[in-house]
């Protein structure tokens, strides 16, 4: 263990603090044209007619592309990524994802939509030519919120989902839990609004695609957060071409945060332009642009209740949620609120019982996919915001009830409710920790001075768990004549630190130095195959994956060595990244046995055929076994009455990551969670306009986006209690910060507006929802 | 952006042939309002006229009664005089609150009021104390400069020069941001003046507005408890999804207050 | 109406000249024209920061500077500030600090935070936070960004 749990700083920063970092706006080919979206301006409408003439003959234009064109050459639509059998209504019938073309043909559904295509030699040329195309819109009602598209008479979106209701899905038993509400000592209920957050990674998304029609290959440099995916959807589902016609390249990516996994239209658009004009083809969003065609994140209503004994133990629990899902059903959408979190529906907490109850409601507006967290933040901020209420109510300590529901240490693993195998956790050691860390003892002195300066200061906790994405994928580990060591992995960094991460992990293990190890990540021929970066699973994955891989390199290693040692395997010991024979001072570092076994002259040609390929070698980490990060976070606020302004004070964290590989990169993780949960409890907002369903926030003029002095500084520490069912004893941290912010910065606002009378607190508690909340409550 | 002709005038009367001669034609200050417009399509102007070629424009004069601030001079300019932080620290404050550093590096006084946007910030600051503004053939006071919401009383090519500020007894700014955009949802500009006190709000309405009762018992009495009991009323506020017209009407009243505190403390 | 410009200007110390269209924005011009893909666009209101350079050793968004309107000026980017063998203190200081994750803003970051600390080789947090209120970053929390701005202010007081 030599670089492994140290805080090494990174590989890739360097060419990020140069700006030689390569992101796809930054790739260069000769004669790339532009492209550009014109895209709707009205929230639900029928399409009567699109005229491109005039558009087409203006100065630059190379093609304009409608939808029509491509139905009439078969190219296929996109769709969710959950096959229909995996999620279905809850009385078996199928859900309804709509059908998302990749230029809409017959309606628009929401203000963005995407309609034509245009391809030209400038980007001003392609906008001045989107002005000239004439599109006759015969307009119609429009549904932006939920309660609008469950009203009765609501304009349906699609004819084949009545009443809007795109998913109606359930889990655990809806009679058992209300036999056991029956017989509650107490019951605490709540209404929860979790609002609609935009993503908005710091790079936009963009596609750069090429068509070589004399190969008959396409390129595309693409923002993702996986390569596979990307080629697999378009290659077999919207192109219908062989996968192997099709090479996606991820580059350097920034950000993602669940934005970034999905196929989005723009990309396979990129592919069949260039074929059309036989040029490279770029498009890259606009932010104004991405307000309204990037997915969205979050946007539920919830009714939660929380059945409890006379001990303040939970005996029951059942949620009734109605998400947005937007006007289509995409990437992980349907799942986000039903499927996704569903293990982690009961938090920490022992809940004998629970029905969950979720229905996915079609909208007129932008569809709503992953964002970081999936589902797990959304469920965490119900159930911390009902055990804080209920705390209050049955007049116990926040740390009290959590303490007296938490599933045990001695418990694990622990089969919960709803089926989730929690492997280890020490819960109460987290929550401990963090109260001595964020000073909980010392709260009401800090309160009363607070006071003093007119201020009032509130706390709250969260005791948080998700469960990360599993999906069992290769890692490659093969040794190039230069002595490097390049490892494939299927995950994909945008900005995890993976180059950094992994290396550790492969030095430490095969004892090659850390500056020789290369990562090969992002390129659908290249690396190997799988699901990409999300649901915080890439050292889950390729980091135990690497274990594996280095393992078989070990193997064939050790009898390439033998070889070598003129000696049998059986004497050959690996250690410290040489090959030894036991018992005798005679050894061979692994890069040299790796040399001779890639040249293979010094070896019998039975073991060089039987290798095939030197040392290098793949392995899968395919054990069954979720992880559960988990963790506490306390937030304290300061509120300002007079204007509602509302500032994060303190923020402390104690997490468990099982075994924290790299601090440094774990800290970031986290620090970056928080700061979106923070974000969402009490500045962003994206709001569609009552009626009309137009997108009031369409850019960061007014969609609040945190700057560092919105935000304080970050406490954060971590146990290691390590995961049970994987090698290296990880759980997955790069949504943990988000899952469990939002509900401690919106349990200290309630705290801290308590006194005053006020009871109902949702998110984004901006200055005038603060100021507002007060005055009726005679603040 | 739609296309334009670019010239950089090297005098005041070349600048003002140049608009005559393009009736399309737009200024451009430290372009950090008309870029991004142009950037959106929003309009489109046959030329842009560069100020930045004339260094007269540019500079701050301190005098016991005065200042003045060439209209090209940047918000990072006043905000970092030292004589302007001497004679009149809630201008410093004011011009250190708008945008960011990078934005006050560009930003001028002449554009932001040419442009008198209804969240800005240097509007509150002309009427507040009854500036004049200078332009390139008469002087304007600064009551009647500001007359709708991005109107100014600039008549057609008429081009600002300098802004004259009298230093007042004392003054303050306090502003409480749109926590997106950073502009003023509310700023408060009260000035102390041997006139009696001038109180200018932006932000909260179409255009930059005085409050008459507030000046009447802040003359009396220059303290934040004086305007305790004057509320103002919401009807012609402004009003959009991050900030009701109420809020505002209640806003001003907490930023007066602010405002008269800082004056009193510095 | 528009034809092209003379613009000339130095960039990272070396003087160039072009044609352009005025509508041309520096950024673009930096960018596309001279091929410095450092300097990133990330928005179109002028906030988020990505796009940050000097204009004569002052920080300014690209994103709303016609490069007409740095012609007889100086003009520094990211690729101007430091090299992998010759790294700037600030540089050095983000890589040390974990001051980014997907380096996106990182460049504009970096620019402004060298003004900053040009000008205060001692700050306090609470500075830099009010500083950045002009460069957006969605990965960090900025809480590593506060500690790289102040060790790269004091590092490059030091040199």
């Amino acid at each position: 263990m030599g670089l492994m749990s140290k805080p090494i700083r990174r590989t890739e920063d360097k060419r990020f603090i140069t700006g030689k970092g390569r992101y796809v706006d930054d790739v260069k080919m000769a004669g790339t044209a532009v492209a550009w979206a014109l895209r709707s301006p009205y929230a639900h409408a029928k399409i009567l007619s699109i005229d491109t003439e005039a558009a087409k003959a203006m100065p630059g234009v190379l093609d304009i592309v409608v939808g029509a064109e491509l139905e009439a050459e078969g190219i296929g639509h996109l769709a969710s990524a959950f096959p229909p059998a995996m999620l279905k209504n809850r009385d078996g019938s199928p859900r309804v994802d709509g059908d998302r073309a990749l230029l809409t043909v017959d309606y628009v559904r929401y203000v963005g939509e995407p309609v034509a295509f245009v391809i030209a030699e400038s980007l001003n040329e392609a906008k001045d030519a989107a002005e000239q195309i004439f599109v006759d819109y015969e307009e119609l009602p429009a549904a932006g919120l939920i309660d609008e598209a469950l009203a009765p008479g609501a304009p349906q979106i699609w004819p084949q989902a009545p009443g809007n209701i795109a998913l109606d899905w359930e889990q655990g038993d809806e009679a058992a839990t209300a036999a056991a509400f029956a017989k509650a000592a107490h019951v605490t209920s709540i209404d929860l609004i979790n609002n609609r957050v935009v993503v908005n990674s710091m790079e936009p998304r963009g596609a750069l695609g090429t068509y070589d029609d004399v190969t008959g290959q396409y390129e595309l440099y693409v923002t993702s957060q996986g390569s596979h995916p990307v080629a697999d959807t378009i290659a077999k589902r919207v192109l219908k071409i062989p996968p192997d016609r099709l090479r996606v390249i991820t580059p350097d990516v920034g950000g993602g945060f669940g934005l970034k996994m999905s196929t989005f239209a723009e990309y396979p658009l990129v592919l069949i332009a260039s074929k059309r004009i036989g040029r490279p083809v770029k498009w890259m969003s606009e932010r104004t642009e991405a307000f309204q065609s990037d997915s969205h994140g979050r946007d539920l209503k919830s009714r939660a209740e929380m059945a409890f004994d006379a001990d303040g133990k939970i005996l029951a629990y059942r949620i009734e949620t109605d998400f947005n899902l937007g006007a289509y059903g995409l990437g992980f959408g349907p799942g986000i609120q039903s499927a996704v979190p569903m293990f982690v529906v009961g938090g920490v907490y022992k809940v004998p019982v629970l029905h969950n109850h979720v229905r996915a409601v079609f909208t007129n507006t932008v569809p709503v996919e992953a964002y970081r967290g999936a589902g797990r933040p959304e469920a965490a901020y119900i159930i911390e915001r009902i055990m804080d209420l209920a705390a209050r109510e049955l007049g116990l300590g926040q740390d009290e009830i959590r303490l007296r529901n938490f599933i045990r240490t001695e418990e694990m693993p622990f089969r919960s409710y709803v089926g989730a195998v929690i492997d280890s956790g020490d819960f109460q050691r987290n929550l401990h920790d963090c109260l001595k860390q964020a000073d909980w003892a010392g709260f009401p002195a800090r309160k009363a001075q607070s006071a003093r300066r007119g201020l009032l200061r509130g706390r709250g906790m969260s005791y948080y768990i998700e469960k990360t994405a599993g999906g069992a994928s290769a890692v490659t580990i093969a040794f190039t004549d230069a002595g490097r060591v390049q490892v494939g992995v299927s995950t994909s960094a945008h900005g995890q630190g993976h180059e950094t991460t992994f290396a550790a992990i492969v030095a430490d293990k095969l004892g090659v130095p850390f500056e020789s190890v290369e990562l090969i990540q992002g390129d659908s021929i290249r690396s190997p195959h799988g699901g990409g970066t999300g649901g915080s699973r890439s050292l889950w994955n390729s980091g135990n994956g690497i274990l594996k891989a280095a393992d078989a390199v070990i193997d064939k290693g050790r009898e390439v060595a033998a070889a070598l040692l003129d000696t049998t395997t059986d004497t050959i010991v690996f250690d410290e990244g040489a090959f030894h024979v036991h018992g005798s001072n005679r050894f061979l570092p692994l890069l040299e046995v790796a040399a001779a076994a890639r040249s293979g002259a010094q070896l019998p040609l039975e073991l060089v055929e039987k290798l095939e390929s030197g040392l290098d070698s793949a392995g899968t980490h395919d054990e069954k076994g979720d992880t559960f990060p988990n963790g506490c976070h306390i937030c304290e606020v300061e509120i300002d009455p007079e204007t509602g302004k509302v500032a994060v004070v303190s923020y402390e964290v104690v997490d468990d990551f099982g075994f924290v590989l790299n601090p440094l990169i774990v800290a970031g993780q986290v620090h970056g969670g928080v700061a979106q949960g923070i974000g969402q409890a009490l500045l962003e907002n994206c709001l569609y306009e009552p009626g009309t369903a137009q997108l009031q926030t369409g850019s960061f003029m007014d969609y609040a986006m945190p700057r560092a002095d919105d935000l304080p500084h970050f406490g954060f520490s971590y146990n290691e209690i390590l995961c049970t069912t994987n090698p290296l004893g990880i759980k997955g941290c790069g949504e943990a910060g988000t899952v469990g912010a939002a509900p401690a910065v919106m349990n200290a606002v309630l705290d801290a507006l308590w006194d005053k009378g006020v009871r109902t607190v949702d998110m984004p508690m901006t200055p005038m929802r603060v100021w507002e909340t007060l005055r009726p409550a005679g603040g | 952006m739609y296309s334009f002709d670019y010239h950089k005038p090297r005098s005041l009367d070349e600048a003002t042939a140049l608009l005559a001669d393009h009736p399309e034609a737009r200024l451009l200050a430290g372009g950090m309002t008309l870029l991004p417009t142009l950037k959106q399509r929003l309009a489109s102007p046959s030329d842009l006229i560069d100020l930045s070629g004339m260094p007269d424009l540019v500079g701050i004069q301190v005098s016991d009664s005065e200042i003045r601030i060439g209209a090209m001079t940047t918000h990072a300019a006043v905000a970092h005089s030292p004589e302007i932080a001497a004679k009149l620290p809630a201008l410093a404050a004011l011009a250190e609150g708008i945008g960011d550093p990078q934005v006050r590096h560009r930003g001028t006084i002449g554009g932001s009021i040419s442009n008198a946007d209804p969240a800005a910030d240097y509007p509150s600051a002309v009427l507040g104390l009854g500036a004049t503004v200078v332009t390139d053939r008469r002087e304007i006071a600064g009551d009647d400069f500001f007359t709708a919401m991005f109107e100014t009383a600039l008549e057609p090519g008429e081009i600002v020069r300098q802004v004259r500020l009298p230093v007042p007894l004392a003054a303050g700014y306090a502003k409480f941001p749109n926590p997106a955009s950073r502009y003023a949802v509310v700023g408060a500009f009260v000035a102390r003046t041997a006139g009696g006190v001038r109180v200018a709000i932006t932000g909260a309405a179409p255009s930059v507005f005085r409050l008459p009762d507030m000046e009447a018992a802040l003359t009396a009495s220059f303290t934040p408890a004086a305007i305790a009991g004057i509320s103002v009323p919401a009807d012609d506020l402004n009003s959009d999804p991050h900030a009701s017209a109420e809020y505002r009407a209640h806003l001003i009243g907490v930023m007066v207050g602010r405002a008269i505190n800082f004056a009193l403390e510095h | 109406m528009s034809g092209t410009v003379p613009v000339a200007l130095s960039v990272n110390g070396r003087k160039v000249a072009s044609e352009v269209e005025p509508r041309t924005l520096l950024v673009t011009y930096l960018r596309e024209h001279l091929g410095l893909t450092g300097t990133h666009v990330g928005c179109d209101t002028s906030q988020c920061g990505a796009c940050v350079v000097h204009l004569d050793g002052r920080s300014v968004k690209s994103c709303t500077l016609l490069a007409v309107q740095a012609d007889g000026h100086e003009v520094t980017t990211i690729e101007g500030l430091g090299s992998p063998e010759n790294l700037h203190p600030m540089q050095i200081a983000f890589n040390e600090h974990h001051g980014l994750q997907c380096g996106f803003c990182t460049p504009g970051m970096i620019m402004s935070a060298v003004d900053f600390a040009s000008r205060h080789p001692d700050p306090t947090p609470l500075e830099v936070r009010e500083w950045l209120e002009g460069n957006i970053c969605r990965c960090t929390g900025y809480h590593n960004i506060v500690a790289s701005v102040e060790a790269g202010a004091r590092a490059m007081a030091k040199a």
